[in-house]
């Protein structure tokens, strides 16, 4: 009954999406320790990996289940609103939509396609320009940004994500039935904070290893 | 003035439809776009040709029957106006106006510019209703409702059922329609006792229609006539959560 209904299949939608959108600040927070050095980061990778092994383990469960929900719900709500509207208008001007709303489609593919990416250059290194080094973080990263096409697509994805989050993170919390967030789609002030610091924080890491600002 | 129309003509359900331009003269600014509509399809009558069908009934924004995609934008131009309450001194001479009917799986055509609305109908019988008694008029606050309640409940009962929202939705999707009637209903104490019933069959029958989901554009909002808030769409979500984990809605019958 919920999962079948419409209404349900957003719910469980918003609450994975909210689950990576905690994620994902953990992540940016973690990256920015790049810029304390090569000893600080590795420790937390370290951390990561070896002291709480059993917990990561547990998050990264968690994480791609929520992955898997949020990308199956996403597929069968599209095709029930593709559906919806068999013949389209010859003419039809938005009134109120925003890039956000309107890229969560094509945007959240292409943000499954960049972890897929994402995953293979820096998680095990199948692809990446300079040898992986299993547990040295530092100089995984500093490496893996050296070439611009790379830098671009982290730089691109964080664009879509940022858009993403942006529309996401307000819009989730309406679907779960909280009333708060005033109803004026544009004016969201805390979606539009989360936005741009994930936004911010992710995009500076690599702009920084390319320019050389860090070495 | 005089304007020209595209307007999308189709003779009857399972016909093909195209659009035809009709050229509207003389126009008044005092005449509502309906009235405009008149004028053309008395034009049309004169030369034998079928007039353009379009649905309308009160001609004063109550009823909800008429209501048309203007250029590209549901009921047209102005915020809060139903098609009838559209006066045509916000348009130009010389502008090209384009109608189309609604476009929803929900709401086929009919003929021309009219569609079958009845889907709204189903949904609103599905649960929008209460089964307490009615009998000879009430004294004023025998039942007392909080302000704010009877604010956002008569808010909500402002809607006409006219279909906007579902027209202008990307996703073609009745929320803010069916978000209105549980709002109204479950803000005040008569529409207690099924509130949990009301949410969980008006969202399946919802759904059965084949309207969309609701992914929170807005787009509804701007097109109400009757500037229905977007809240109502939370309101009906946090009753269909209440509703659902509890199980209320499955008890009774
Ligand atoms: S004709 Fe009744 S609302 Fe327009």
């Amino acid at each position: 009954m919920f999962w079948r209904s419409t209404i349900g299949k957003k719910m469980v939608m918003s609450v994975t999406g909210l689950i990576m959108v905690g994620f994902v600040l953990v992540h940016m927070l973690g990256n920015l320790q790049i810029f304390e050095g090569a000893a600080r980061i590795n420790a937390y990778s370290h951390f990561l990996h070896f002291t709480i092994n059993e917990l990561l383990w547990l998050l990264r469960i968690i994480l791609l289940v929520s992955v898997i929900l949020h990308i199956v719900a996403a597929i069968q709500l599209t095709r029930i609103d593709r559906a919806a509207r068999p013949v389209g208008y010859e003419r039809k001007e938005p009134q109120a939509a925003t890039i956000a709303s309107r890229s969560m489609r094509w945007g959240g593919l292409a943000l499954a396609l960049f972890i897929v990416f994402h995953l293979l250059h820096l998680t095990t290194g199948t692809i990446h320009p300079v040898p992986f080094v299993p547990g040295d973080v530092y100089a995984n990263m500093v490496g893996g940004f050296q070439m611009w096409w790379v830098t671009l697509i982290y730089v691109l994805a964080m664009i879509a994500l940022g858009l993403h989050i942006f529309h996401g993170a307000w819009s989730s919390i309406r679907t779960l039935g909280v009333n708060r967030p005033k109803a004026r789609p544009t004016r969201r002030p805390i979606a539009a904070a989360v936005a741009v610091a994930v936004w911010a924080g992710f995009t500076l890491v690599p702009v920084a290893i390319f320019f050389g600002w860090v070495r | 003035m005089n304007l020209t129309l595209h307007v999308w003509r189709q003779a009857g359900p399972s016909t093909e439809g195209a659009f035809a331009t009709y050229e509207a003269r003389d126009i008044s600014g005092d005449m509502s776009f309906l009235e405009m509509m008149d004028v053309v399809n008395e034009g049309l009558i004169e030369r034998g040709e079928q007039p353009v069908a379009f649905d309308h009934d009160c001609r004063e924004g109550i009823c909800g029957s008429c209501g048309m995609m203007i250029n590209g934008v549901a009921h047209g131009p102005m915020k809060a106006t139903a098609t009838c309450q559209l006066f045509m001194r916000h348009f130009h001479d010389g502008d090209a106006i384009h109608v189309e009917p609604w476009r929803a799986r929900a709401f086929p055509v009919i003929k021309d510019l009219v569609v079958d609305r009845s889907a709204l109908d189903r949904v609103i019988a599905a649960g929008g209703f209460i089964t307490a008694p009615t009998g000879g008029a009430r004294d004023a606050n025998n039942i007392l409702i909080a302000k704010t309640n009877a604010d956002d409940a008569m808010d909500a009962a402002a809607c006409i059922g006219c279909g906007a929202c579902v027209a202008a939705c990307p996703n073609g999707s009745a929320s803010l329609f069916t978000g209105a009637k549980i709002t109204h209903l479950g803000q005040l104490p008569q529409g207690q006792s099924e509130r949990d019933r009301r949410v969980l069959q008006m969202v399946a029958q919802m759904d059965e229609e084949g309207f969309g989901g609701c992914t929170w554009h807005g787009e509804c909002q701007e097109a109400c006539p009757k500037n229905i808030s977007l809240d109502v769409i939370a309101r009906m979500n946090h009753d269909f959560l209440v509703a659902s984990w509890t199980g209320a809605g499955d008890k009774r019958d």
